[in-house]
């Protein structure tokens, strides 16, 4: 023991001289953390001809277009286009280009294939609306250059793969055209352009590629009408469905010529199925049909005559087709066996021959099939193999080769809907998990390796040793409970109707569930999950019991489709029970009590507006009754511009007798004139948030009472003409009105109007305050403004002696129907950036003072000091004032480069800032969502109630030595001084 | 010179800043109590409804332009409900109509008839007061075709109104000739548990207040502060100006307790021996204060 502490002290002392003792750079990734995402894929494009790395080139769903490296499925590059550049379709040109068009097919844009920087892009307009497509054929070629064929917008363009020029083009001006197929037969200079005009008319045009001109125009009329999409079998032949579903056309137009057969589909199957859709795909000779239950693949032999090769019940999904040779086309096909999917790949002409045919075990988590991506490779005896990308329902990207799963993407992380959070279980005998070093070997071997470290003698393997160390000794990845609250789990909803738990330490997936409630069936067509809520939070059990959250979805768009509940265990991630409801679910609210297993209890209000109690107990019902007059909630009619507040009235009027019904009633109303003001944003404060000070201590010794109450709405309205874009209007017909109501009565606390300014407004709402951006039109700059409203009728109580004598109203319960005597403080700054999103931060008592946090437009969060918006600032404060902490007024907020909460880092796509307070009253918890996901703690007071890691303990141990040696010493100096003085 | 601008500016900027937003509220609710009170007196004696007024709410720069602008005399009424009842006639206002030179309308000189409760109305409150229900009343949401699009409800606890007589309160707030939103309840408090408690008189003491909306305070612009970024930043420095006791105080009080020690010693110490063995000490204390602040600093 004594040598330990002896080393220990050598090593402090050693550290302690080594001049530089910042941690800074090292501390990255230490509280931190950082993932990349890219959405659901839409489409790839494989790019593993050359010689060098293999990539695969994607477009997603949040319209991220990104190159991964095909062997780990790392990213190379990434680009997130806006939210309204939506991916219509991407391809490689001349095998070192990644062309992409968007924005419904106006914008076409080309990146290098390497890097991922822009090469060129160029606008394509047109005359109508259509559907768009991008072409890149490899022969055709113009000048040495090679041709890139787009048609959007009604207008087929001719473009130059080197520079984006626009070649020629040809308009579709025909009013009722609807392209359906653009068509390069390859090896010939023509282009063929099918699609349907007039519901029951077939037109095709035949364009020179060479010069756009217009060689051939032949239509056939069909009186049984389209429906749906047409599948390209091949060059000069679609196969096509009528207007009920149940009879194929077969068109082909060889040299020109029309020519089509009908095929009931009675005749192929026997049992008629209802009716049926084309499943788009591109193999040539074979065509997919689906009907409710069973997926058919139909041949077509030489013009017309079909042929059933194969029916199937299973879920199936097929890839786009794949030239291996000048005459062989391979595709593949996945079906699904319980805990299986089978992978087969086959020749386009050859369906009973299976090039390939392999088992994966999958993940039941990951659901279906939904997209396949095939792509080819030689192998090292020569052949071919073949690998596939699949994209699954819970939108995760996995790559399949030799039966197994090379990597996977959990893709679905970058469309969060929902965050709650989790507590850890509590560390018990026996449960810990991660072990502390043990044996005094390792201990010293690691002490050698951060003196290395701090001597500069390290090696970068040493380095990397350290840091994995030091990551390993900081806990923070233990799955127990922490005395510092640090260690939680986030739980995520994703738009894939998938729960993910993260661990807070390093964001790994410590559990996924994909919500069997949210998979389609008969009774729930198209279901969505809504939100998330804490149902059950064990304090008292915290030992035997486990957490769990509520999962609110429902089974269409609209919000009067019926509602399903699911009940997720948070330790383990099992689905304890869920509910499908007989009523809609419009409104969710959580009330402050729990019953006595602790579940919290839910209001859900219908559509018909009956509120439902959750959970169904007795128990529930009896605390529920007991506050029953005690609860009001509000509604916000966006479309109208009405609030209204509603209170409970008695059980359900109905025929079925339900306990657990009740009626409500309107209590007030608040009705904004529709002429000259529209909603555009609603914020009230967050429910758990703890406020620790009622009054705030002003400079000359005065006491304001800050006004809390938990049932204040913030409403901004707008002029309606000045809801759109910023610029759309001038600032004379542009207003911007900020509310403060009372929910509970109605009233209207505050209402002021800021002339020339316009939305879109980010508010948040704390405390008694409330902080909104907005522009403003006239000075031409975005601004943020915060409301503190202050209570006076509490404001006689500054007496001290009324409060030693008890003599004050400060412990009576305040009723909100009493008349409100508020004040206001308001000021407005101007700000730099527009922003995505806003929070504040929040902690466990609220004490320590608090930050705003920004999402900016850069996808970065930006903390920014609460004291920035104080309505108290003026441009020279007194003495006093600047004693409390009152900044001299400035015409705009600082933005501070080292208050960056993401330092280096981006957020792409940013939506959503969530704060979480940890155990640690100093600390917050911050988890900024949106493609990427960005984790860390934040002390906005710094961390004032525990030693920080780079405290120098050091220090602390020379101090107390010197400070015990020059004791003894002196008391040495002192005994041998008596001595000589009695021996004298 | 500069000073001089300075100093007018952030006066000008100071006074706009406090001017619309604290004084106008306290103003208007003083002269409202003020009126009301006069005015509440007379009306419980007489059974039929007597007008109460509200002084109106205009801004200055709107009554320059009143000679220029037309008025008309408009009516809308007051319904009220008890409980979950149907809404029947309560009561009317009246109010003068200001068409303003440049297109606007306002009401100005509000006043408010209400009419007694009938015989079958007392009942229906007094059963609201025993189950401690709401009174809910409505206006119109367009004073000039109403209802307008939808009706404007408030209501209250039943119990927060009977004082001597029925105290109600109504703040409009107004949008033009819109009706956002009414505050309806008591003058005053209505302490939480609400006892049962009859009026006195069965006649109604109204007071009326028609709000409109407030100019929000401009963001204060400087023409020629620079500064604001660097006084921001000094600002978040600031802490680190501590004075050096404050700073220091757990390195220097052990340090003066062993100076005192050593001063005491040396104070016990005959004169002649002294001399060898006291510098010692000293250095040797001196060293120990050296070695604590420096590497103090290097820890921050």
């Amino acid at each position: 023991m004594a040598i330990r502490s002896f080393f220990l002290f050598i090593l402090f002392f050693s550290s302690s001289i080594s001049p530089v003792f910042s941690l800074y750079e090292d501390q990255v990734g230490l509280m931190d953390w950082h993932q990349q995402y890219i959405g659901k894929v839409k489409q790839a494009v494989f790019s593993s001809q050359r010689a060098g790395r293999k990539r695969v080139v994607v477009s997603t769903e949040e319209n991220v277009i990104a190159s991964l490296d095909l062997r780990h499925g790392e990213i190379f590059w990434r680009h997130l286009l806006g939210a309204d550049d939506v991916i219509d379709g991407i391809d490689i040109g001349l095998g070192k280009y990644v062309i992409t068009l968007s924005s419904g097919g106006s914008i076409l844009r080309s990146w290098n294939l390497p890097d991922g920087q822009m090469v060129w892009e160029s606008s394509l307009q047109g005359p109508k609306h259509s559907k768009s497509f991008l072409l890149v054929p490899t022969n055709l070629k113009f000048d040495k250059d090679n041709l890139l064929v787009v048609f959007s917008n009604g207008r087929l363009h001719a473009i130059s793969c080197i520079d984006g020029e626009v070649l020629w083009k040809k308009d579709f001006e025909a009013e009722s055209f609807e392209v359906q197929q653009v068509i390069l037969p390859p090896g010939s200079d023509l282009i063929h352009v099918v699609g349907f005009a007039a519901l029951s008319q077939f037109e095709m045009y035949q364009i020179n590629a060479k010069n756009g001109e217009l060689l051939k125009h032949e239509s056939a009329s069909f009186s049984s009408g389209f429906s749906g999409q047409v599948s390209l079998v091949s060059t000069e032949t679609v196969v096509a469905l009528d207007s009920t579903g149940s009879i194929l056309l077969t068109i082909s137009f060889q040299d020109g010529k029309i020519s089509s057969q009908q095929t009931p589909i009675s005749n192929l199957v026997e049992d008629s199925l209802g009716p049926a859709v084309i499943i788009p795909s591109s193999v040539s000779g074979i065509f997919a049909i689906k009907t409710d239950a069973v997926t058919i693949f139909i041949r077509v032999i030489g013009k017309g005559n079909l042929e059933v090769v194969e029916k199937t019940t299973h879920e199936i999904a097929v890839s786009d087709a794949l030239s291996i040779s000048e005459d062989q086309q391979a595709f593949a096909l996945i079906q699904h066996a319980s805990s299986e999917i089978h992978l087969t790949v086959k020749l386009a002409h050859d369906w009973d021959g299976n090039l390939l045919k392999e088992s994966v075990k999958m993940d039941r988590q990951r659901g279906l099939v939904h997209k396949v991506f095939i792509n080819n490779y030689i192998r090292t005896d020569r052949s071919y193999g073949f690998r596939v990308l699949i994209v699954m329902e819970d939108h995760s990207l996995l790559l399949l080769q030799q039966g197994e799963i090379v990597w996977s993407r959990e893709d679905g992380l970058a469309s969060i809907i929902d965050v709650t959070t989790s507590e850890l279980p509590v560390e018990r005998d026996g449960v810990s998990v991660a072990k502390v070093e043990h044996n005094l070997f390792e201990w010293l071997k690691g002490h050698m390796l951060k003196l290395k470290g701090t001597l500069m003698l390290a090696s970068p393997e040493d380095m990397a040793a350290i840091q994995s160390m030091r990551l390993k000794s900081s806990e923070k990845s233990k799955m127990t409970r922490d005395h510092n609250g640090f260690r939680k789990l986030l739980i995520v909803l994703t738009r894939a109707g998938k729960l993910f738990a993260l661990h807070t330490g390093d964001g790994r997936i410590v559990w996924s569930y994909l919500l069997r409630s949210l998979h389609k069936s008969e009774a729930c067509q198209s279901p969505i999950g809504l939100n998330l809520y804490q149902w059950q939070v064990p304090h008292h059990h915290a030992m035997d019991e486990n957490p769990s959250v509520l999962v609110v979805s429902r089974c269409g768009p609209s919000s009067d489709t019926s509602g399903v509940l699911s009940f997720v265990d948070t330790y383990t991630g099992k689905e304890l029970s869920s509910l499908s409801l007989d009523h809609a679910v419009v409104q969710v609210i959580p009330l402050p009590y729990t019953d006595s297993t602790e579940q919290r209890l839910h209001l859900l209000i219908d559509a018909d507006k009956h509120a439902h109690l959750y959970p169904k107990t007795s128990g529930a019902l009896s605390i529920f009754k007991r506050e029953f007059s005690n609860i009001y909630w509000y509604s916000v009619e966006d479309q109208n511009g009405i609030i209204k507040g509603h209170a409970l009235k008695c059980k359900c009027t109905g025929e079925v007798a339900d306990e657990f019904c009740f009626d409500t009633r309107d209590l007030w109303s608040v009705v904004f004139p529709s002429e000259s003001e529209k909603t555009i944003a609603t914020v009230t404060r967050k429910l758990n948030e703890v406020v620790h000070t009622q009054a705030k201590v002003v400079a000359d010794q005065d006491v304001m009472y800050k006004y809390i109450s938990r049932n204040l709405l913030f409403v901004a309205t707008v002029a309606p003409k000045g809801s759109g874009e910023i610029g759309s209007v001038t600032p004379e017909e542009s207003w911007l009105v900020a509310y403060l109501i009372d929910t509970v009565t109605g009233r209207i606390l505050h209402r002021v109007t800021h002339h020339g300014s316009q939305g879109p407004v980010h508010a948040v709402f704390s405390e008694n305050w409330v902080v909104y951006h907005y522009f403003n039109l006239r000075a031409h700059r975005y601004e943020m403004s915060v409301i503190e409203i202050y209570d006076q009728s509490r404001a006689d109580n500054k007496d001290v002696w009324k409060l030693v004598l008890g003599k004050h109203n400060l412990t009576s319960p305040i009723s909100l129907f009493s008349r409100p005597e508020v004040i206001t403080k308001s000021q407005s700054y101007f700000f730099t950036h527009s922003l995505k999103a806003i929070a504040v931060t929040s902690t466990a008592k609220g004490i320590t003072s608090k930050q705003l946090l920004l999402g900016t437009i850069g996808d970065q969060v930006l903390a920014l000091d609460k004291r920035f918006l104080d309505p108290r600032r003026t441009v020279n404060p007194t003495q006093l004032e600047k004693e409390e902490g009152i900044i001299p007024l400035t015409e705009s907020l600082p933005i501070i480069p080292q208050s960056y909460v993401t330092h280096a880092l981006r957020v792409e796509g940013l939506r959503g800032i969530i704060t979480v307070p940890a155990k640690l009253e100093s600390t917050t918890l911050v988890f900024a969502h949106g493609v990427d996901l960005f984790f860390t703690q934040l002390a906005p007071s710094r961390t004032y109630d525990s030693l920080t890691e780079d405290f120098s303990y050091a220090l602390l141990l020379i101090t107390i030595v010197a400070l015990v040696a020059a004791i003894f010493v002196t008391w040495r100096l002192s005994e041998r001084k008596e001595l000589q003085e009695k021996w004298r | 010179m500069k000073w001089v601008e300075v100093i007018v500016s952030f006066i000008l900027t100071l006074s706009f800043l406090s001017f619309p937003s604290c004084g106008f509220q306290s103003d208007e609710l003083l002269v409202d109590d003020e009126e009301f009170g006069l005015e509440g007196a007379p009306q419980h004696r007489s059974p039929e409804p007597i007008p109460t007024r509200s002084p109106p709410v205009t801004s200055p720069t709107r009554k320059r332009h009143s000679d220029l602008d037309s008025d008309s005399k408009i009516q809308f009424s007051l319904d009220h409900a008890f409980g979950d009842s149907d809404f029947s006639p309560a009561g009317t206002f009246s109010a003068r109509l200001k068409t303003w030179s440049h297109g606007g309308q306002t009401l100005t000189k509000l006043r408010f008839s209400r009419n007694s409760f009938s015989d079958v109305e007392k009942e229906k409150f007094k059963n609201l007061l025993e189950s401690d229900d709401f009174y809910r009343i409505r206006l119109p949401s367009n004073v000039l075709s109403p209802p307008g699009r939808d009706f404007i409800i408030s209501s209250v606890k039943a119990r927060c109104l009977p004082r001597e007589s029925l105290d109600e309160h109504f703040v409009i707030h107004m949008e033009g000739v819109n009706v956002l939103a009414v505050n309806y309840g008591s003058p005053g408090s209505c302490p939480y548990p609400r006892n049962l408690k009859l009026p006195a008189k069965w006649s109604f003491s109204s007071h009326t207040v028609l709000k409109n909306s407030e100019q929000a305070p401009r963001a204060p612009v400087f023409t020629e502060e620079i500064l604001g970024g660097e006084n921001a930043e000094g600002e978040v420095v600031q802490p680190a100006e501590r004075s050096f006791w404050a700073k220091y105080w757990m390195y220097l009080i052990p340090l003066g307790l062993i100076v005192m020690n050593a001063i005491t010693q040396a104070m016990n110490m005959p004169e002649e021996q002294a001399t060898g063995q006291v510098p010692a000490q000293g250095q040797l204390s001196a060293g120990a204060v050296q070695r604590g602040p420096s590497s103090a600093v290097r820890r921050r």
